[in-house]
C-alpha cells in the first residue's frame, strides 16, 4: 500500500503530546519525522521520556510508556546544541528538511540561533510550525501553559461540571491532544500551499486560539444575545441549549458505574418509556414536561437505572433505537467493546528496549494510503549515526568524533 | 489566496459532520451544504436570535455552518440525485455521515462515487465507522462521548456525583479534527499523483474519542492500570493534590505547576512584598530560601527532607494566600509574570473579549442581510501568513444558492 506523506522529511523538535501528537500522524502516513533530543538532559525537555506508565515495571529514560505512545515510527537522534558542531549538523538536516517543528515556550528555538529568518537562509522554501500556548503575537505572548492551562483560559473548564460544584473541566489535557490535531492540519495545509506556489512559511499556531473556537454557540449566543455562560449554573451533562430531555449521566447497579440516556424527540421518549414500562412514565408525554420537570424526570429514570447493569440497559435500549451510551472504563472500551479491536484501533508496535507493545492507533482508514504504526518510539540517540551517516553524509569516524566530543 | 482556494467540497448536512466543513471553509474551500427542501435539523436547535425560533435564526446552525454556501435537494427524487452525482462530478471531496442503508439507497458508496470521478475523497464519518452496523444507531454526543472514554476521566473527587461531559459537542468537533486533518493528508498525496488519487477515507466517532483520553488510554496498554477522575485535574491512579483554587472575587483559577525554581520563588517573594502579604505570612522566610537555593532542587527529597518540603509547601500556601486576597485575573497575570504557568477559568464569554484574543484577531464580524445585522463570529483557530485563511459569509439561508448551483454544468 503507498504512502500518503511518503517523500516528506520533518526535523521535528515536539515533545510532550501537544507536539508529539501531530507528528505521530505525519509518521504514520509515511512521512520521516526526525526527532531531535538533547543529549546533555538525556532528552528531557519532553518531560514524558522516561516517566510511567512502564511496561513489567521496567524503569530506564527509553522505557516511558507514554512517550512511546505519542512517538511511534519516528527516528530519533541526539544534538548538543550548545555546541558550534551540533548547530552544524542541525544545519544540514533542516537543508535536506521540508518541515521544522517544535513546541516549545515561545521564542525558545530563535534564542538558540534558528529563529524563521535563519531557518529561510538555510532553506527558503522551509514550513516552519511552531505551536505554543498563546502564539508569538499578543499580550500573553510570553506566558506559559500546558493542557489543562489552555482549557482554563479559553472557557472549556467552566463549562463541564454540575451544578453547585467547581468547575469539573477535563480529566486529562484534552487542549494536548486536540494542540495538536492543529499543529497537524497547520502543516499539512502549509504543505500543500508548497506544493502550488513553492512557497514556504512560518505558521504561528496558538494552542488557546484553538481552544477558543471550541466553545460552540455560546460565543454567538454571547454576541448576539448577549447571554453569559457566567450567569447561570452550568450542568453539563445535560444538553446545552435545553432541547432534549431526559439527557444526563445515571447512577447503574455496581461500583461507579454509569450510563448516558438522551431522547432528541416524542418517539424516543415512547420507546425509552416502554423499556422501563412504569406509570410515572406516562406524566412526561409532552417535551414542554420533560423540559420544565427535569429534576423530578432525572430522579425517576435514576431509579430505574440504579438496579440495572449499564451494559444491559445499553443493548435493551439500543435495540429500540434510544440513544444510549455505558459509561466505558479503558478496559472495556479496549478489551470488550469489539468496534475498537475490529477497527484495529490498537496496534502492537515493536520498541527497541521495551518490546511489543500496543498504542493509540488513528481513528481512520484509507483505501489507498491507510497509515501503519509498527515502530515503537526512538531510544535516546538510537537513529543518529544511521541519520548521519546515510543522510548527511558524515562518515562513521566523524560521528566517533562527534560523540567523543559531546556534541551528539 | 488561501490554501485551499479551487477545492470545492460536498458536504451532506449533519450535525457530526458540520464543524469538519466549517473548518475547511475557513482555509478556503468552496464548501457546499446540501440539505433537504425543509432544512437540515439542525436549523431547529437552540439558541436563536433574540430566543425567538425560526429556520433562519438558529445560532447553533451560524455557528457550524458560517462560511458554507448552501442548496436544497430532494435526494428523494431521481432528478436531485443526479443533480448531486454531477456535483460531485466537479468536486473534490464529499464529506457525510448518514447510515449504510441510505448510501446504498442514494448509490452513493465509494465504488460508485470513485467510478464517475476517480480524484474525489470520500470521507464518511460515523460513530462506529462505515461497516459497523451499530453506526446506523441513534447516538448523540452525549452518549458517544459516554462510550468513547471521555466521560469516565472527567468529574470530582466524590464519586457519589457522576462523571462529566463538557459542553459543545466537544465529541463531534473530536472526530471533525480528524476529518479535516484526514482531507488534508488524502489531498496532499493527490496532489502528487498525475492521474487519480482520489480514495475513500471511514472515520469512526468513537474511535476518535477512543485515542483522545491521553493516559486512560495507554496507562490500560502499558500497564493495566485504570485511572480515577478527580476534582477539575487529571484522572489518576493515585490521588494527587488539588489544583483549583477559588479567588478573592469568586472566580477559581488553575494553579498549575507549583513554584520548582529559585527564580520563581524570588518573584514570588517579591509579589507577596508588592501586596503587603509578608507580615502575615511568616512562611515567607522559607520563600527566601528557596530563591537562594544553590544548584537545583531534588524533588524527589520532598516529603522527606524538612528543609526542602518547607520550601515547597511555602510556595503552594503562598500562592493560596495571594489567591484569597486578589481576583482570579489579577492572581493569572501575577502568576504567569513570575513564570508560574497558571490560567484563570474563564467562561467562554469572558474569554473571547479577553484582550489578547481580540489582539490576535478572534473577532470576525459577518453582515447578516436577511436580518439587517452585524454578527461577530470566532475566527479562524489558525492560519498561514501566505494563505490566509477567513471567515468571508454567515452560514447560508435555506437554498440560498440554489439558483447559482443547480444551473452549474
Amino acid at each position: 500500500m503507498p504512502s500518503a506523506l511518503a517523500g516528506y522529511r520533518i526535523c521535528d523538535f515536539t515533545g510532550q503530546l501537544a507536539g508529539a501528537g501531530a507528528t505521530k500522524w505525519l509518521a504514520a502516513f509515511g512521512a520521516e519525522v526526525i526527532r531531535i533530543e538533547d543529549p546533555v538532559r538525556q532528552g528531557r525537555w519532553d518531560i514524558l521520556r522516561g516517566n510511567p506508565p512502564y511496561k513489567d515495571e521496567r524503569r530506564g529514560i527509553d522505557m516511558g510508556g507514554a512517550f512511546n505512545n505519542h512517538n511511534t515510527d519516528k527516528l530519533g537522534i541526539t544534538l548538543n546544541l550548545k555546541t558550534d558542531k551540533a548547530k552544524d549538523i542541525l544545519r544540514k538536516l533542516i537543508a535536506a528538511s521540508d518541515v521544522v517543528s517544535e513546541n516549545f515556550a515561545a521564542g525558545v528555538l530563535e534564542k538558540w540561533g534558528f529563529g524563521y529568518d535563519a531557518l529561510r537562509e538555510i532553506r527558503p522554501d522551509i514550513i516552519y510550525v511552531s505551536n505554543c500556548g498563546f502564539g508569538h503575537v499578543g499580550p500573553y505572548s510570553r506566558f506559559k501553559t500546558w493542557g489543562p492551562i489552555v482549557q482554563a483560559i479559553s472557557g472549556l473548564t467552566h463549562t463541564s461540571g454540575l451544578p453547585g460544584q467547581p468547575p469539573a473541566g477535563w480529566g486529562y489535557s484534552y487542549m494536548d491532544h486536540t494542540g495538536g490535531y492543529y499543529m497537524a492540519m497547520a502543516i499539512l495545509a502549509a504543505l500543500l500551499h508548497r506544493q502550488r506556489t513553492g512557497e514556504g512559511q512560518w505558521v504561528d499556531l496558538a494552542c488557546t486560539d484553538a481552544a477558543l473556537t471550541l466553545n460552540g454557540p455560546a460565543l454567538l449566543d454571547w454576541t448576539v444575545n448577549g447571554r453569559r455562560v457566567r450567569s447561570r449554573d452550568v450542568y453539563s451533562n445535560r444538553d446545552q441549549f435545553s432541547s432534549m430531555a431526559p439527557h444526563n449521566i445515571y447512577r447503574c447497579a455496581g461500583d461507579d458505574e454509569w450510563v448516558a440516556i438522551a431522547c432528541r424527540d416524542d418517539t424516543q421518549w415512547t420507546a425509552l418509556a416502554e423499556c422501563i414500562g412504569e406509570p410515572w412514565t406516562e406524566a412526561f408525554t409532552s417535551v414542554h414536561t420533560r423540559l420544565e420537570k427535569q429534576d423530578e424526570l432525572d430522579q425517576l429514570l435514576s431509579n430505574w437505572t440504579q438496579t440495572r447493569h449499564k451494559f444491559d440497559i445499553e443493548s435493551m435500549l439500543r435495540s429500540r433505537q434510544v440513544p444510549v451510551g455505558a459509561v466505558q472504563k479503558p478496559a472495556e472500551r479496549i478489551e470488550r467493546d469489539p468496534t475498537t479491536a475490529n477497527f484495529g484501533l490498537w496496534p502492537m508496535v515493536t520498541h527497541s528496549a521495551i518490546g511489543d507493545v500496543r498504542v493509540d492507533g488513528q481513528p481512520v482508514h484509507f483505501s489507498v494510503t491507510d497509515w501503519q504504526q509498527k515502530r515503537g518510539a526512538a531510544c535516546l540517540s538510537e537513529h543518529t549515526r544511521s541519520v548521519l551517516t546515510d543522510l548527511l553524509g558524515y562518515t562513521g569516524d566523524e560521528v566517533d568524533t562527534f560523540y567523543a566530543e559531546g556534541v551528539l | 489566496m488561501s490554501v485551499l482556494t479551487g477545492i470545492r467540497i460536498i458536504e451532506l448536512a449533519h450535525e457530526r459532520t458540520a464543524f469538519a466543513g466549517k473548518l475547511l471553509a475557513e482555509l478556503g474551500a468552496d464548501v457546499i451544504l446540501i440539505e433537504p427542501p425543509e432544512g437540515t435539523a439542525a436549523r431547529h436547535y437552540p439558541p436563536f436570535v433574540d430566543d425567538v425560533p425560526g429556520i433562519e435564526r438558529s445560532l447553533h446552525f451560524w455557528h457550524y455552518n458560517a462560511g458554507k454556501r448552501g442548496i436544497t435537494l430532494d435526494l428523494t427524487r431521481s432528478g436531485d440525485q443526479t443533480r448531486l452525482r454531477t456535483l460531485l462530478a466537479t468536486a473534490d471531496v464529499l464529506i457525510e455521515s448518514e447510515p449504510s442503508e441510505r448510501i446504498r439507497a442514494l448509490r452513493l458508496n465509494f465504488e460508485t462515487t470513485a467510478k464517475a470521478n476517480p480524484r474525489l475523497i470520500h470521507v464518511a464519518v460515523t460513530p462506529y465507522g462505515r461497516k459497523e452496523p451499530l453506526s446506523n444507531l441513534a447516538e448523540t454526543d452525549l452518549t458517544l462521548m459516554a462510550s468513547g472514554g471521555p466521560v469516565w476521566s472527567c468529574g470530582y473527587d466524590d464519586h457519589s456525583l457522576p462523571p462529566s461531559r463538557g459542553w459543545g459537542f466537544q465529541g463531534y468537533q473530536t472526530a471533525c479534527h480528524f476529518a479535516v486533518m484526514s482531507v488534508l493528508t488524502a489531498l496532499l498525496y493527490r496532489g502528487n499523483q498525475t492521474s487519480g488519487g482520489g480514495q475513500f477515507i471511514d472515520i469512526s466517532i468513537t474511535a476518535a474519542l477512543n485515542v483522545t483520553t491521553e493516559g486512560a488510554s495507554y496507562n490500560w496498554l502499558v500497564e493495566g492500570s485504570t485511572l480515577q477522575r478527580q476534582t477539575g485535574r487529571h484522572a489518576s491512579i493515585r490521588p494527587t493534590g488539588e489544583t483549583q483554587i477559588q479567588c478573592a472575587d469568586q472566580r477559581w483559577a488553575n494553579t498549575g505547576v507549583p513554584p520548582r525554581f529559585p527564580v520563581e520563588f524570588a518573584r514570588l517573594l517579591d509579589w507577596l512584598r508588592t501586596l503587603g502579604l509578608e507580615e502575615e505570612f511568616p512562611e515567607a522566610v522559607f520563600l527566601e530560601m528557596g530563591a537562594n537555593w544553590e544548584g537545583p532542587f531534588d524533588l524527589s527529597r520532598i516529603g522527606i527532607e524538612d528543609t526542602i518540603t518547607a520550601v515547597f509547601t511555602a510556595g503552594r500556601e503562598a500562592l493560596q494566600l495571594i489567591a484569597r486576597t486578589v481576583p482570579a485575573q489579577s492572581f493569572f497575570e501575577g502568576c504567569q509574570q513570575a513564570g508560574l504557568a497558571v490560567g484563570v477559568i474563564n467562561s467562554p464569554e469572558e474569554a473571547f473579549e479577553d484582550i489578547h484574543f481580540k489582539a490576535r484577531g478572534m473577532h470576525v464580524p459577518l453582515y447578516r442581510a436577511d436580518l439587517d445585522r452585524t454578527v461577530v463570529h470566532p475566527g479562524p483557530p489558525f492560519s498561514l501568513p501566505a494563505a490566509p485563511s477567513r471567515l468571508t459569509r454567515t452560514a447560508p439561508r435555506l437554498g440560498e444558492h440554489n439558483a447559482e448551483i443547480r444551473g452549474m454544468p
